[in-house]
């Protein structure tokens, strides 16, 4: 146990920083996930902890409550080297987390999520249920939650869920308090009573740790940021020496200078204007806590690219419009035929076709022959009364791997030899086979090396070319500014800014990303 | 507000309940719905009663029937199934403790025609537990899913006591030992023994469940096992700890039935691990973990001895009749759960 490590809490002993990770690094089999990252925090501190997907910045929490354990590095905890195994040895010590799914028990009651593992005890050792019932709802008001302490978690909101996490964290005498993205499923009002507790916190000397991609909840409660890159620690500084677009830059590796002198886009504009009747037609998609009135617009033969950091929904705005993911409000048109209501299945057969974020989770069937997972969706199509005609199937799927120069050593190859790129086009021509007319592509770049990276984007460039429209979501600012007509950005679910052909540049992009809440604040207040 | 505790300030921020009328009425509704389902078999137990009152009359309502008959001989469900409350509550399932039953009985009578009952009881829980131990561990810390492991326990234990028996060709005896006679057939103010100490048993696993912390980190661990981890809540240890009391359970009723009958029977406990499980599901705990009542599971198991006893009292219907009867009420609770689930979830 590590306790006894552990200077007496509340002793006079005074401590220059209350938690400290020095140059630890973190490799799970071939993957660097964190590479001599050093992240320090004094009492009474708000740090933000930020960065895009695969920075870091989960392993790093896992690493400071003792879920994972550093191979390199080490962990210092009020001055002196601790060695956490459990996320109970955290705890013992006084770092405290609220994980970014809500960790709670969902059956039981508020009360005894509040207090499971240190539930106040009569003089028998029995759980002294009337005393926890009214301490919670004395603990719970004053975090402006006024529920009965005895219903059960699940059957109360998100927000007073996540309150209640909050509650337990901070109620445990904890000197360190993790939070990651403890505002993802909060209202406006909840978010202010957050902060609140955040900044009695800090002037009580605990340290806290605030991990969050919305950049105006970091600029208005956090003293210190500090951002990871590709498992990097790439900026650590105060918060008053950072500007928003400096902040986007660090975090998508690209700095504002560079990006003013942007190389214009590769591709001929298509004119993005109302004249032309669009082919997709998306309507104020609304979904509570997620989307928020997002529109755009496809014509033919057009890329609308999505950009944004992570958070901003762009992905669950693909899904919604393929009907993955339900709305409450919103419409989606496929060359002015409404599909009502949208489902995949309508979807398919109005031409919208979807490849997905995550290929190994959603797309490909790793043990089947390329042919096979090419003609899966396609099936139906290819067969009379049940029966897939053989002939038809080999010669469709030889067309797609010549047309997409899938290299293989032929069709009957398993999916799981070929490399990352092989794969993607694999996952491409099975959506060409259902001959879409509309292409929503959700990072078809990631994960694959940097010459097949080229190809897929010339290929989407071939496929806008002949007509198809394609929603392109990207990471990579650079892929956005040179393979798109037009780019809508997306923030926290809202359509932040757009910009038309001519005007796209990373810098332009970034720009908006930094300065929408601003504009959004003004608009508010 | 520098000398002002987080606490404090972070109710200085004003602001309306987050709550509504329309939601605490939503919660009332859910409440109500959630009664209905723990509290099904209370119900169905009151209602069988009086149907079995006014069939039969006295002959069922007469002490000889309800609690020499219907009682004694559900002790060792009984047992059995506050063991098996704990498992089901933290998500798991124990096959063996039918066969973990046969084997503490067959292990007690053997060890105690040698060697005395003290050491009979000893070594039949012995087992028991070790058993118990072995699944646990595997289970908590191997993460081995509890079906497979306790199916192979329950093959284990069966294996023993017929082992012990020479394949059941012989017939183990224990001896005259008055006292452990006394423990299967006995009565104190005219309550049988086993049935005493079931009732004990009962008390202290509803204390356990509903006002210890380990009863807090069971249904933790059911709710959900990764949050529990997370929360730095013991949850290995506790895993571990459910199989162990749940064989060690098994055990008791074992050692019981060979106290009561002088002898240990191989066969014993035969499918009694899903009657256990019947009665729990049928008191109104969920197989996917984390809610249950131990009151509901005495429910449950006095409901199956009592659709039993009525079907013998019947005389004309088959033994096995009453398997489809009880069939049919865990089909119908399952049913019910499945349907208040879903009232639940939606708007």
């Amino acid at each position: 146990m590590v306790k006894s490590d552990l200077a007496p809490r509340g002793s006079g002993a005074k401590h220059d920083l209350a938690l400290e990770v020095r140059e630890v690094s973190k490799h799970f089999g071939g993957v660097t996930a964190l590479d001599n990252v050093s992240f320090s925090l004094a009492p009474g501190e708000v740090r933000a902890l930020i960065g895009e997907n695969g920075a870091g910045k989960s392993t790093l929490i896992k690493v400071m409550t003792g879920v994972y354990r550093p191979d390199a590095g080490e962990l210092r905890y009020l001055g002196e080297r601790v060695e956490l195994h459990t996320p109970r040895d955290a705890q013992d010590a006084g770092i405290s987390t609220i994980y970014q799914e809500i960790n709670l028990a969902p059956q039981m009651s508020a009360a005894r999520n509040l207090y499971l593992g240190r539930e106040p005890r009569t003089r028998l050792g029995l759980v002294d249920v009337r005393r926890m019932v009214s301490d919670a709802r004395e603990v719970l008001s004053q975090f402006g939650v006024y529920v009965d302490p005895r219903t059960s978690l699940r059957e109360l909101g998100m927000g007073v869920q996540q309150m209640v996490a909050v509650a337990r964290a901070v109620t445990t005498d904890a000197r360190v308090v993790i939070m990651d993205e403890p505002t993802s499923s909060l209202e406006p009002r909840e978010v202010d009573r957050l902060f609140a507790v955040i900044r009695a916190l800090r002037d009580s000397g605990v340290g806290v740790v605030y991990v969050s991609h919305k950049l105006d909840e970091v600029f208005a409660i956090c003293d210190s940021i500090t951002v990871l890159r590709d498992g990097k620690r790439v900026h650590d500084g105060p918060a008053a020496e950072l500007d928003r677009l400096g902040l986007v830059g660090h975090m998508l590796g690209r700095s504002p200078e560079e990006l003013r002198s942007a190389a214009p886009s590769r591709r001929t504009p298509v004119p993005h204007d109302s004249e032309v009747p669009a082919l997709l037609n998306v309507q104020g998609l609304h979904r509570r806590h997620v989307l928020h009135d997002v529109s755009l617009q496809v014509r033919s033969g057009e890329v609308v690219g999505l950009a944004g950091l992570l958070g901003s929904r762009r992905s669950e705005t693909v899904k919604a419009i393929f009907g993955a993911l339900p709305v409450e409000t919103g419409s989606v048109h496929i060359d002015g035929v409404e599909l009502a209501p949208v489902t995949p299945a309508r979807a398919l057969a109005a031409g919208l076709a979807l490849l997905p974020e995550d290929r190994k989770l959603e797309g490909i069937i790793p043990d089947q022959s390329i042919k096979e997972n090419i003609v899966l969706a396609a099936l139906p199509r290819l067969s009379r009364a049940g029966v897939v005609s053989d002939a038809r199937r080999d010669e469709l799927v030889e067309v797609f791997m010549r047309r997409l120069r899938i290299k293989a050593a032929s069709p009957n190859q398993k999916v799981r030899e070929l490399s990352g790129g092989n794969q993607q086009k694999v996952l491409l021509a099975r959506l060409l086979c259902l001959q879409p007319r509309v292409l929503l592509l959700d990072e078809p770049t990631r994960g694959i090396d940097v010459g097949a990276k080229e190809e897929v984007r010339a290929l989407i460039d071939e496929l806008a070319d002949a007509g198809l429209g394609v929603v392109l979501i990207s990471s990579e600012l650079e892929e956005l500014a040179d393979g798109a007509d037009h780019v809508v950005v997306l923030q926290d679910g809202r359509v932040a800014g757009e910009l038309s052909a001519g005007h796209i540049s990373e810098g332009e992009i970034m720009t908006i990303i930094a300065h929408h809440d601003d504009q959004q604040s003004q608009v508010g207040s | 507000m520098t000398d002002r505790t987080a606490v404090a300030a972070a109710g200085s921020v004003p602001g309306p309940p987050i709550h509504d009328d329309a939601d605490r009425r939503a919660d009332r509704r859910d409440r109500a719905v959630a009664l209905v389902r723990r509290s099904g078999a209370v119900v169905m137990l009151a209602v069988t009663l009086v149907a079995g009152t006014a069939g039969f009359g006295l002959n069922f309502v007469h002490p000889n029937n309800l609690l020499y008959t219907v009682a004694a001989g559900s002790a060792f469900l009984a047992l059995v199934a506050i063991g098996m409350t704990f498992v089901i509550i933290t998500g798991g399932i124990d096959l063996s403790v039918g066969a973990v039953l046969a084997m503490s009985a067959v292990i007690a009578a053997w060890a105690s025609a040698q060697w005395g009952g003290i050491v009979g009881i000893s070594f039949a829980l012995g087992a028991a537990g070790l058993v118990g131990l072995g699944q646990g561990v595997l289970i908590s810390m191997f993460r081995l899913p509890p079906f497979i492991v306790t199916l192979a326990g329950m093959q284990f234990a069966r294996g023993i006591a017929f082992k012990v028996t020479d394949e059941g060709n012989q017939t183990v005896l224990i001896g005259d030992i008055g006292w452990l006679r006394w423990l299967g057939r006995g009565t104190v103010l005219g309550i049988p023994v086993p049935v005493l100490i079931a009732l004990i048993a009962f008390a202290i696993g509803s204390l356990v469940l509903a006002r210890t912390r380990t009863g807090q980190v069971v249904f933790a661990i059911g709710g959900s096992p990764d949050a529990a981890s997370l929360m730095g809540l013991p949850v290995r240890r506790v895993t571990t700890s459910v199989y162990v009391w749940s064989a060690l359970l098994a055990g008791m009723a074992g050692v019981l039935i060979a106290a009561r009958s002088s002898t240990g029977e191989p066969t014993a406990g035969y499918g009694m691990e899903l009657q256990a499980i019947a009665a729990v599901v049928i008191g109104g705990a969920l197989l996917t973990g984390g809610a249950g009542k131990m009151s509901g599971t005495l429910a449950g198991v006095a409901l199956l001895a009592v659709i039993q006893n009525l079907i013998n009292q019947v005389g004309t219907l088959s033994q096995y009749f009453q398997d489809v009867v009880s069939g049919g009420f865990l089909l119908g609770v399952v049913l019910l759960q499945a349907g208040l689930a879903r009232r639940r979830r939606s708007p």
